[in-house]
């Protein structure tokens, strides 16, 4: 069995494993075993990395069988210095959330860490397919876990937000099945090694950059197509939003990247400023929005938007600055949103609201979990330092190789994401103690203490050191940034 | 020419046993039903075996011309077997507690079987209308065989009526042809108008008739009223049997009467079924959304399936046949699935399921029960790895490769409406808490269980592996010529 299968396939296995047995053992078993498979999971993607050969273009552990002949379908698999950081990431997460799962979910626990597991393998499955179909399919299976994990622990209005979510992600990626079949009739394969040398005509372009940018907007989710992110992070419980944040929006980034950017590059250059100007309003306006905010966890998620809109920003510039920026972003913004949604949850947890104004001074009852939300809080504004700092510096230095304007327009989210984080830092963290019910917290116990630290340990690392990512991608974002800038007209 | 004996073989045990249930049933005054079952499965099971041993690649022709065994007729004949020995599974139960399973029902099921055969297995207009008749008489009786429902009588009655209305039509259009070409034969009707190398002003009329005739057998919109009102009146059994096994016939009648027969206006009759196929998959999904009662919210669902099939069809491409009946057999696995959820849950009289909300809860009583529904409704909704995302992806393959990107965006348009009320019954399983006044019932029946979660499987399976099914399709269709 090869590795890359083997990192898909096992927590996959296992949560149905965990499933079928789940009505013979406990929950405490239940919790544990399903950190066991956590932690396997996670293992086989490190050990992935320290086999992984960073001077190597082109796509390693590469494994193809054929699977379905008449339609020309293979299962093949392949990892490169783009996908490394984003599986690591998955099944790092992955992992936390089911480590943290026994403090807020009361009922069908198995379910809920299978679904989690399940989940996991399913997005490996994305950032690893190298065959258009199993991608597809590996796309669309995941929507079943998440759909059903808003639903069923979800918020009041969950069923309203996990349909919302379901209908608005299947409805771009139909269009994107459609563009993979014309590809399909025009190069008799499904194979994306071969899509990237095929030339088109720019009107064939244009339709196929736009069928998958129907799908990848949407995911991001870029303006104006972001409006089931709001909602499908209010619903979702603490697991859910996190992931949401922390990877369903990277695959959307990561899609660009491998399919959209590369097969059609002239139809990048036709539509930049259109991509551009979205790009801008999802930076500034969602960044407008997220200050008028009451819940905190819609705060999070306007910002969530707002951070991607520099992901996309940074890949529309298409130079290597914007590039690796928007991609370090991408990273940054898993572990910044992921440890925000698990303080939302942390707090959500003691007092069951998440109304900003329920809160205030909590600092004085929980000064460790004080300490962490400010450091998250600052890291997502950018403080230099932190890993939120790096993306969105080198973003807005590729922007400024561009054109002055747009920079100038991308930097004021500075001053936004400032002015969001640090009022809802001031509202919440400190000030006077407003609720009686705020007496009643208490500070971390050693299971979040734990998920807090080792994110703010990620986060400052790459704030401090942003090679470790950028020594991974370096050679594959070479391959990818000269398969954009050559012409593929006919 | 060939031995009739071998050719018709299973069409003749099918009479013989059709005849000699009814008379068993008399015999044993209704109270053995088990042994009547065990018959019809037996019966099914040696059609079956004589129907596999006819040659794939040759043409056999039997009755001077007018009964042919081919690809096409093999294929869609074990379809029928298979399809419908599931259905006598998953309703003996059912119609056992409402003193149903005699052997009227049993024979009525072989004769309308026997139908379907003769249709499949047509090469002249007359073998064609003696199947069409053969197989809706039988099914009119079936709707009406609960004579104490009213429901069931009404829906018979109407059925009845516009079922006459539609062969009427059919007659009327193979009598224009049988004027404009003196032959009845389908290959001879086709030499003929490719002879005559000019289309016809009667001809076009006789065609739009035809057309009508197939479209109206097959319930696609605009011809689809008799579905929701038959599929909500009958019992739910019956219901299954209709919405299965009568589309493998519909399916032959279109590609004998419109790609053998007619092939020379593949122009015109592309069209119709284009737009037919159109309004059927936007009409059958928008107007599914709306409805509260499970067996409507299935027709609706059926017609929008339809629509799928017809544009398969309408390319009249050979790819474009492989992508139907790769999509009719994926959609009689679903739908018989669908349907036998139905019945497992609602054996008893009184705790029926009817509505979709009675589905509530149903992932906390049954949890293997609620994942045989989810599998169910996200393959019907086209989500993969299930066998429905593969006939989806079939059909729009070969719509784009015809050159049809629009339809085939509308046909997407068209799945993903349709999937918002699947996804409401899953959420309804799977969010809601149980109804206090009603209880699923338990299931004591084994076989039931096990064949419904093979089924089930086979969704799932076939999804993970579809090439072996994708290659039977391809090549039944390449034999078809």
């Amino acid at each position: 069995m090869s590795l890359l299968s083997l990192a898909i396939w096992t927590p996959i296995f296992l949560g149905f494993f965990l499933l079928v047995i789940n009505t013979k053992i406990s929950n405490t078993v239940t919790y544990l075993l399903g950190n066991l498979f956590g932690l396997i999971s996670f293992f086989i993607t490190l050990y992935l990395y320290f086999l992984f050969d960073k001077s190597v273009q082109g796509f390693q552990f590469q494994e193809f069988a054929p699977w379905i002949n008449y339609y020309s379908i293979n299962y093949h698999v392949g990892m490169d210095g783009i996908s490394l950081p984003l599986i690591l990431l998955t099944s790092l997460i992955s992992w936390l959330v089911i480590f943290i799962s026994s403090n807020s979910v009361k009922k069908s626990l198995a379910f809920y860490i299978a679904s989690f597991l399940i989940l996991s393998g399913l997005m490996i499955g994305v950032f690893l397919s190298l065959d258009a179909i199993l991608y597809y399919i590996f796309w669309e299976a995941m929507l079943i876990p998440m759909f059903l994990l808003i639903g069923i622990w979800g918020g009041p209005n969950r069923v309203y937000a996990t349909i919302k979510f379901f209908l608005y992600t299947v409805l771009g990626s139909l269009f994107m099945l459609i563009a993979f079949i014309y590809l399909y009739t025009q190069t008799g394969s499904f194979s994306v090694i071969d899509y990237y040398d095929k030339t088109l005509t720019l009107t064939h372009q244009v339709l196929i950059f736009l069928a998958f940018f129907m799908a990848f907007a949407v995911k991001i989710p870029m303006w104006p197509v972001h409006t089931w992110l709001p909602d499908a992070h209010v619903e979702a419980p603490t697991g859910g939003s996190v992931i949401l944040a922390a990877i369903m929006l990277k695959l959307g980034g990561y899609s660009f990247i491998r399919f959209a950017l590369p097969i059609a590059p002239d139809a990048a250059i036709y539509l930049k400023p259109f991509l551009v100007t979205l790009s801008l309003i999802a930076i500034v306006y969602i960044a407008l929005v997220a200050i008028v905010q009451t819940d905190m966890k819609k705060l999070i998620a306007y910002s969530s938007i707002s951070h991607m809109g520099f992901v996309t920003l940074g890949l529309f510039m298409l130079n290597p600055l914007g590039f690796e920026g928007g991609y370090i972003q991408m990273i940054s913004h898993g572990f910044i949103s992921a440890a925000l949604f698990f303080a939302i949850g942390v707090l959500y947890d003691r007092m069951h609201t998440r109304d900003i104004s329920a809160y205030g001074g909590v600092i004085n009852k929980m000064p460790i979990f004080g300490a962490f939300f400010v450091l998250f809080a600052m890291a997502n504004s950018g403080l230099p330092g932190t890993s939120g700092f790096v993306g969105e510096f080198m973003v807005i230095l590729g922007a400024m190789q561009e054109n002055f304007w747009i920079a100038l327009f991308a930097s004021l989210t500075l001053i936004f994401g400032a002015t969001y984080s640090l009022w809802l830092v001031k509202r919440i963290i400190f000030g006077v103690v407003k609720d009686e019910q705020n007496n009643a917290l208490f500070d971390l116990n050693a299971k979040e203490f734990f998920v807090m630290a080792l994110l703010a340990i990620l986060t400052l690392l790459i704030g401090v050191y942003p090679a470790i990512i950028s020594d991974i991608t370096n050679q594959s974002s070479a391959v990818i940034m000269d398969l954009i800038q050559q012409s593929k007209l006919p | 020419m060939t031995n009739i004996f071998s050719v018709a073989l299973p069409e003749i045990i099918i009479l013989i046993s059709a005849m000699s249930v009814l008379l068993l049933g008399v015999y044993f005054n209704n109270k053995n039903s088990t042994s009547l079952f065990g018959i019809t499965q037996l019966t099914l099971l040696l059609s079956a075996y004589f129907t596999a041993q006819l040659p794939m690649d040759s043409k056999l022709l039997a009755f001077g011309g007018m009964f042919i065994s081919d690809s096409l007729s093999i294929y869609l004949k074990l379809l029928s077997y298979f399809s419908l020995s599931l259905v006598l599974i998953y309703s003996k139960d059912f119609l056992f507690q409402k003193k149903l399973l005699t052997g009227e029902f049993f024979s009525l099921t072989l004769f309308a079987l026997l139908g379907i055969n003769l249709i499949i297995s047509s090469f002249n207009l007359l073998t064609v209308y003696m199947g069409i008749e053969l197989l809706s008489l039988s099914l009119y009786t079936l709707v009406a065989i609960d004579r104490k429902n009213k429901e069931a009588s009404e829906a018979a009655l109407k059925y009845f009526i516009l079922g006459a209305v539609a062969s009427g039509f059919l007659l009327y259009g193979f009598s224009m042809v049988y004027g404009l070409t003196g032959t009845l034969a389908i290959d001879e009707i086709s030499q003929q108008l490719m002879d005559a190398q000019a289309s016809s002003f009667v001809f076009s009329f006789a065609l739009v008739f035809i057309t009508v005739g197939i479209a109206f057998k097959f319930g696609a919109a605009p011809f689809q009223l008799w579905v929701p009102d038959v599929y909500q009146g009958s019992s739910t059994p019956i219901t299954m049997f209709i919405g299965s096994v009568p589309k493998f016939a519909s399916m032959a009648m279109l590609i004998r009467l419109l790609y053998q027969s007619m092939d020379y206006y593949v122009i015109d009759w592309q069209s119709m079924l284009l737009i037919m196929a159109i309004i059927s998959m936007l009409l059958g999904n928008i107007t599914a959304i709306a409805q509260v009662k499970i067996k409507r919210l299935l027709a609706y669902s059926a017609i929008s399936h339809v629509g799928f099939i017809f544009l398969g069809l309408a390319t009249g491409a050979v790819t474009g046949i492989a992508s139907a009946l790769f999509y009719v057999s994926a959609y009689m696995l679903m739908t018989l699935a669908s349907f036998g959820i139905i019945i497992i849950l609602s054996n008893q009289k009184k705790n029926e399921i009817i509505e979709i909300n009675d589905l509530a809860g149903l992932a906390k009583e049954k949890p293997w029960m609620a994942f045989l529904l989810l599998i169910t409704f996200l393959s019907l909704a086209g989500i993969p790895p299930t066998i429905g995302f593969y006939a989806k992806f079939s059909v729009i393959q070969s719509v784009i490769q015809f050159g049809w990107v629009w339809p085939a965006v509308i046909a997407i348009i068209s799945a993903l409406i349709g999937m918002y009320y699947y996804l409401k019954i899953i959420k309804i399983a799977y969010f809601d808490d149980p109804n206090s006044d009603k209880k699923f019932v338990k299931q004591q029946n084994f076989e039931f269980t096990i064949t419904l979660s093979i089924n089930v499987m086979a969704i799932i399976l076939i999804g993970l592996f579809p090439e072996f099914l994708l290659d039977i399709t391809t090549l039944t269709s390449i034999l078809i010529f």
